[in-house]
């Protein structure tokens, strides 16, 4: 089974003038500017990692499109329940980069206290809900909030992402149907980057499309051109108000493709080919975006490398702010367990504390 | 007060909890219009409505993950599991993301979801519907389990659960469901979770327990009194957090004890608590902590009588303790 695949942006660099989402100039730079920016942060951050001074990193190059389009398409009050490779998508939700840095860095500047390894941040306060390396667990999750928000009658929406893998796992499908049973206002993005580290989609699925998956449970799917970041921002616009208006929920897929490794411990040469990346290559949302935007006078040479420089320069300034913060207390390993603290942690607080206890 | 059964007092802290706090919902399988396999949501369903008494499809990750997400939301859901034997399809939602969502953020996503599950043998259930799992929860960091053995502590103790700002697994001895009954408060009326209840005062031995062998207990500790011989039976209630002072006082008042559940021996949580016995009281002890457990096999069906822990069992534990 296949599913037409939604393109805003065509080859001729053109806009399908039924997509065309109907963004003025600067917002169009806006994007460039954030998928630019994206593609910087992951070669920082994988410097870092190589150069031993972060633990792990896991990039979303290839897919600046799929990360900036949704998240742009996000309200303020919406909820974001992210997987490890949506840092574009939380930045994009207002997560300040500052605090995103600092969590790789898991030091006494990271609001989680250095409790979990990189890519696995949250923020309360902008309704970005904490990250699980099990995959798809937070689908299941983010049925019951969306459910909450639907019972006190408010209209906020709920993006869920996960990747192709995901979309093989129990809660993937009890996510599903709970939403469709319950009509939740939920949106649930399928990043299908082609792989799960390394196995292929075709041994997630043998439905060749992921979004078709959702007629089976009462809803809409949509298949979209995941490196058409127009093509994105408007069908994951089209769903969140859809969800926000109770009209149910959407499964988006979007196609695109994970360029690098799955993270830094992953060595993608052992099971693609080189023609294969090469063939993706030459999709790259970034280069797309930009000759788009060549095309309406929106970019140049000189525009296109401050962009990039800029962006280089932010998340350098960032890095350098945050590293040299201390490391976590060692008594902190203790806290947050339990909204008090019961005996048993108590006692090992106290050891901790003691000289020779760390 | 009322007299009520054990199941009575649940349904009624259900009901007063959901008047009290428009947050409260309940999920699970045919808890709605059916009022439940037990019997434990009868009536909420007409009473509140199916957006607060919700009947979900099969699914216990689903139920536990949904539970979790409206609890992230400011709801207070309390989840319902069949029984406790099919607890395991949810287990990574609870051990994985249920019990580490506080830890994980910091404090900014505590998850104050209650899983009420009928739990043990002695329904003539098979394996299928008479497992103890207590001790998987009480080894993960950020549950607290609990277990109570009377009709006030089932309402008390659950109200507590609905209140904690943290998960709480609420494990129902089935066995009690309709087979115990006992004065109840009316209307609002919560036990607090960490304290643990003193069944009976004696001065020769501990004999620590919870759930359906409470009852146990108190038979084979009124049979050691015609003998003789004072047993002291606490009722932990909550098992974790323990009430670790009212297990240490009494050890160190009795220099003895015998602990006592129904679960599997194995890495039960009588291992833990004879560890901590001997951790806290090794001084006062004059005999070894002796435990009396089911057996470390799946539960049987046909031999379930002999499976769980009788008063002939424990008495041989407390003779035993008492002729070191």
């Amino acid at each position: 089974m296949d599913q037409q695949l939604t393109v805003a942006l065509r080859d001729d660099g053109s806009v399908d003038p039924g997509l065309d989402p109907g963004l003025d100039g600067e917002t169009l730079r806006f994007l460039f500017r954030k998928m630019v920016f994206l593609r910087a942060l992951d070669e920082k951050a994988l410097n870092l990692q190589r150069a031993g001074r972060i633990g792990f990193y896991i990039g979303a190059a290839g897919q600046e499109a799929s990360e900036i389009g949704s998240g742009f398409a996000l309200k303020p009050g919406d909820w974001v329940f992210p997987s490890y490779r949506d840092q574009g998508v939380a930045l994009l939700h207002g997560y300040p980069l500052s605090s995103l840095i600092a969590q790789l860095f898991g030091n006494r500047l990271d609001a989680t206290k250095g409790r979990q390894m990189p890519n696995h941040w949250c923020d309360r306060s902008r309704r970005i809900v904490s990250v699980s390396s099990p995959v798809a667990t937070q689908l299941p999750q983010a049925v019951g909030a969306a459910y909450a928000a639907k019972m006190r009658g408010e209209k906020d929406a709920f993006i869920a992402y996960f990747g192709d893998g995901g979309s093989s796992t129990g809660e993937f499908h009890v996510a599903m149907n709970f939403a469709g049973v319950f009509r939740t206002p939920n949106v649930f993005f399928c990043s299908n980057n082609q792989y799960a580290i390394s196995v292929p989609v075709s041994r997630q699925t043998a439905t060749g499309s992921i979004a078709a998956k959702a007629a089976a449970y009462g809803f809409r799917g949509i298949r979209v051109d995941g490196n058409d970041v127009l093509a994105v921002y408007r069908v994951t616009l089209d769903a969140l108000e859809l969800a926000r208006g109770g009209g149910g929920p959407t499964l988006i897929e979007a196609v695109t493709y994970r360029m690098g490794a799955h993270s830094t411990s992953d060595d993608p040469t052992r099971y693609r080919s080189a023609e294969e990346v090469e063939a993706w290559r030459k999709k790259d949302p970034v280069a797309r975006f930009a000759s788009h935007l060549r095309s309406l006078g929106l970019l140049d040479d000189a525009f296109e490398e401050t962009i990039a420089e800029e962006a280089r320069e932010e998340v350098r300034r960032a890095v350098a702010e945050c590293e040299s913060a201390p490391p976590v207390p060692p008594e902190s390993m203790v806290e947050d367990v339990y909204a008090e603290m019961p005996w048993h942690l108590s006692e090992q607080r106290e050891w901790l504390r003691q000289p020779g206890g760390r | 007060m009322a007299t009520m059964t054990f199941v009575q007092a649940i349904h009624d802290a259900l009901a007063v909890e959901m008047e009290r706090d428009p947050r409260v919902v309940l999920l699970g399988e045919d808890i709605g219009k059916n009022g439940g396999v037990f019997r434990a949501t009868e009536g909420l369903w007409a009473r509140f409505g199916p957006a607060r008494v919700i009947d979900t499809p099969l699914a216990e990750a689903g139920i536990v993950g949904m539970a979790i997400g409206m609890a992230l939301n400011g709801l207070r859901p309390v989840a319902e599991i069949q029984f406790a034997d099919f607890i395991y399809p949810a287990f990574d939602q609870i051990v994985s993301e249920l019990a580490k969502f506080r830890y994980r953020s910091a404090g900014q996503f505590p998850a104050p979801v209650v899983v009420r599950t009928p739990s043990g043998g002695g329904i003539k259930g098979g394996h299928y519907h008479s497992q103890s799992p207590e001790a998987y929860f009480i080894h993960t960091a950020g549950l607290k389990v609990a277990m109570p053995s009377t009709p006030a502590d089932g309402k008390g103790m659950l109200a507590a659960a609905m209140r904690d700002p943290d998960p709480v697994i609420f494990l129902e001895p089935k066995a009690l469901y309709r087979t115990v009954k006992g004065d109840v408060p009316e209307g609002d009326f919560v036990v607090p979770l960490g304290k643990a209840r003193s069944v009976r005062s004696g001065e020769d031995v501990s004999l620590i327990t919870y759930g359906a062998t409470v009852h146990v207990a108190e038979e084979a500790a009124a049979i050691a009194a015609e003998e003789g011989i004072g047993v002291d039976v606490i009722d932990l209630r909550t098992l974790w957090p323990l009430d670790i002072d009212a297990v240490v006082q009494s050890v160190e008042l009795t220099g003895r004890a015998v602990v006592l559940h129904e679960a599997p021996r194995t890495c039960g949580f009588g291992a833990e608590l004879a560890a901590l016995i001997q951790e806290k009281a090794f001084l006062h002890l004059k005999a070894p902590v002796q435990r009396v457990t089911g057996f470390d096999t799946p539960f049987p069906y046909a031999l379930e009588k002999l499976y769980i822990p009788d008063a002939r069992r424990v008495l041989d534990a407390v003779r035993a303790a008492m002729n070191f």
